[in-house]
């Protein structure tokens, strides 16, 4: 692991390897982000190599108040968001929470005239025990994979930035204009959505 | 012994208690409902493993035509000096 002020030294030396580097290390992770701005592989491809010319312009102004990556996909999401602009696929301010969406079905709870109201109607079960092959199969990633493709925009946009790409909170309600709390609220509502699918595809797996 | 919190309340703040962003208060009462139904205490280890498992997607390398374009971009901007 190179620091950030060597990474941005050598690269106002115009030090080729150090490029590479960076590239190697982080074009896939940009693709992924911008991919949860534009509806096409092609285009969030496209945006991640604009993305690397607009570094190549602006590294001579970067000032460490950032680290290198945190200015990397901020860079990355303006060229995301002008792109999904002009395909009028960006979310217009003030429209970032829908109605209330419950994190589990209000069905999994008992109603309020059972002897324990609003505690669970079933036991949610124990992935513990369920054999580390399906939870950790590429099947299984591929569930993940395809339930964060079919969230709304900004629930994409957070979890891929938190959970993906591992960003902590205040980093990404930064990079993405948004409150820590509309973030949380964001990211909550994408994990919920995920672990539905997940307890969809392992239980179907382990009872099969 | 009342629950200050039930379940249904439980499952909605579970991303609030692992960023560590509830009240002392809330976070007492969020841990003592753990402390005494197995069925939040898996839904909550459910919501850990799902996100364990979101942290292992992968992504494709890149295209070496696309890493030849990147380079030619930077030696543009970085001519050989002396």
């Amino acid at each position: 692991m190179v620091d950030d002020v060597e990474v941005v030294e050598a690269l106002r030396r115009g030090d080729e390897a150090m490029f590479r580097h960076v590239v190697t290390q982080y074009h896939a992770a940009l693709v992924r982000t911008a991919r949860s701005f534009v509806r096409s592989t092609a285009v969030a491809e496209e945006v991640a190599q604009d993305t690397w010319l607009a570094v190549i312009r602006g590294i001579a102004t970067f000032e460490s108040r950032s680290s290198f990556k945190t200015w990397l996909f901020r860079i990355l999401v303006n060229q995301a968001r002008s792109r999904g602009a002009r395909e009028s696929r960006v979310t217009a301010a003030g429209s970032f929470l829908e109605a209330d969406e419950a994190s589990v079905p209000a069905s999994r709870f008992n109603d309020m005239d059972s002897r324990w109201p609003r505690h669970w109607r079933a036991m949610p079960t124990d992935w513990g025990t369920l054999p580390e092959a399906a939870v950790s199969s590429a099947e299984t990633r591929a569930v993940v994979a395809h339930a964060i493709d079919r969230l709304p925009e900004n629930q994409r946009q957070v979890i891929t930035l938190r959970d993906v790409e591992g960003f902590d909170s205040q980093t990404v309600s930064s990079t993405l204009d948004l409150t820590e709390v509309n973030q949380r609220v964001l990211l909550h509502r994408a994990r919920s959505r995920v672990r539905a699918a997940l307890e969809l595809h392992l239980e179907g797996v382990a009872t099969a | 012994m009342i629950h200050p919190i039930d379940c249904q309340d439980l499952v909605e703040i579970v991303t609030a208690y692992f960023d560590d962003a509830l009240s002392p208060e809330d976070r007492e009462v969020f841990e003592h409902h753990l402390e005494e139904c197995d069925g939040c205490v898996n839904h909550v280890a459910q919501m850990r493993l799902t996100v364990e498992t979101t942290g292992t997607l992968t992504t494709d390398d890149i295209e070496p035509e696309t890493m030849n374009a990147l380079l030619a971009a930077f030696r543009s901007a970085n001519p050989p000096t002396g």
